[in-house]
């Protein structure tokens, strides 16, 4: 369960969202500019609320009043970038063995391999980043973040730098991933994406939750 | 140093976020994403340094003057053998030695600081 209630200003902008998610698949839905990578910023402890509380599976990740906020390497929630953010300097199999390092997890070749063969990333294990398509680079990322055994996977707009081939190329990985039963919160301006994905919506519209339900809020009322 | 803190300031802070949402906590982050990143383009900056401390001239002379076999650069050495009558040779012999120890720091700054582009651009 995730609880989010949460203030922030930033700039000229500012965020005031509350909602508490039981979904296996929360989707953020909002236009840009609506707050939805802050809000997810928030979640993954990169960005410190100004106010308000974040709580996941009963654990206090921020609370203001009580000065909590646990950093974000502590916080075990994986995190995919619109941008991939491959680690450029080292190859695909280093950029997904790294949060295995970090968390100093023992290794778990079958986990490896699961994941590997899940997204079809095996056959790119000693490239660099940059010779990756757009596509394998944020196939990869996935896989990175999985690796890292999260208890919640955060994935901002994953397909929101690919053109519509690509889409639908990465897909299908995702729903596979979402069956695999890992909590997720999925950001996207796209309706169509969140209805295949998503089993709970967060409405974002200036920094404010302005519907919460089933995916049937995606869907105007006629 | 300019051309060390650049390199340091071209990494990308998205970069090391990104690590630290996958475990690492900020020293570990400097470690294993920002220094390894940087790295090249240090080295580049250090070679320059020597090249530049190879021709410094006026500083030598007012702190530590010139004595041969201890405090004697190769441009204060220069400056000596000219001042000294049948030095010309001697002086040519250094002056070359000079000049192709700042090119090869020349072309070995170059080099690192283009494989800290292709390190950035992971190719």
């Amino acid at each position: 369960m995730l609880h989010v209630d949460v203030g922030k200003h930033l700039g000229e902008f500012s965020i005031e969202a509350s909602f508490t998610s039981e979904g296996r698949v929360t989707g953020l839905f909002g236009a840009s500019g609506s707050g939805k990578t802050s809000l997810i910023s928030m979640i993954a402890g990169l960005l410190k609320p100004d106010r308000g509380i974040i709580a996941l599976d009963g654990e206090t990740l921020d609370d203001t009043d009580a000065r909590v906020h646990v950093p974000s390497h502590r916080r075990r929630i994986g995190y995919v970038f619109q941008d991939a953010r491959l680690f450029p300097h080292l190859n695909v199999a280093q950029n997904l063995d790294y949060g295995r390092r970090m968390n100093r997890l023992a290794q778990d070749p079958a986990q490896r391999g699961r994941v590997t063969d899940l997204l079809d990333i095996g056959h790119l294990l000693d490239r660099r980043p940059g010779k990756l398509s757009g596509g394998e680079r944020q196939r990869v990322a996935l896989g990175r973040a999985l690796l890292s055994k999260p208890r919640l996977l955060l994935l901002d707009e994953p397909l929101g730098s690919l053109d519509e081939g690509r889409k639908v190329e990465i897909l299908p990985y995702l729903i596979r991933l979402r069956d695999e039963g890992i909590p997720m919160v999925y950001v996207s301006h796209d309706a169509a994406e969140l209805r295949q994905l998503a089993t709970q919506i967060v409405m974002l519209r200036h920094g404010k939750v302005t519907a919460f339900g089933g995916v049937k809020v995606l869907t105007p009322p006629s | 140093m300019r051309a060390i803190r650049l390199s340091f300031e071209a990494i990308d802070r998205r970069l090391e976020d990104a690590a630290s949402t996958l475990g690492a906590s900020g020293p570990w982050v400097f470690l294993t994403v920002t220094l390894p990143l940087a790295l090249p383009g240090v080295i580049a900056g250090m070679v320059l340094a020597f090249a530049k401390a190879l021709g410094e001239f006026g500083a030598t002379i007012t702190f530590v003057s010139n004595i041969p076999g201890e405090t004697q650069t190769i441009s204060s050495a220069i400056y000596s053998l000219i001042q000294t009558p049948d030095g010309d040779t001697a002086a040519a012999r250094l002056v070359i030695i000079s000049i192709v120890i700042a090119m090869s720091a020349l072309i070995a700054s170059e080099w690192f600081a283009r494989r800290a582009t292709k390190r950035l651009h992971g190719n």
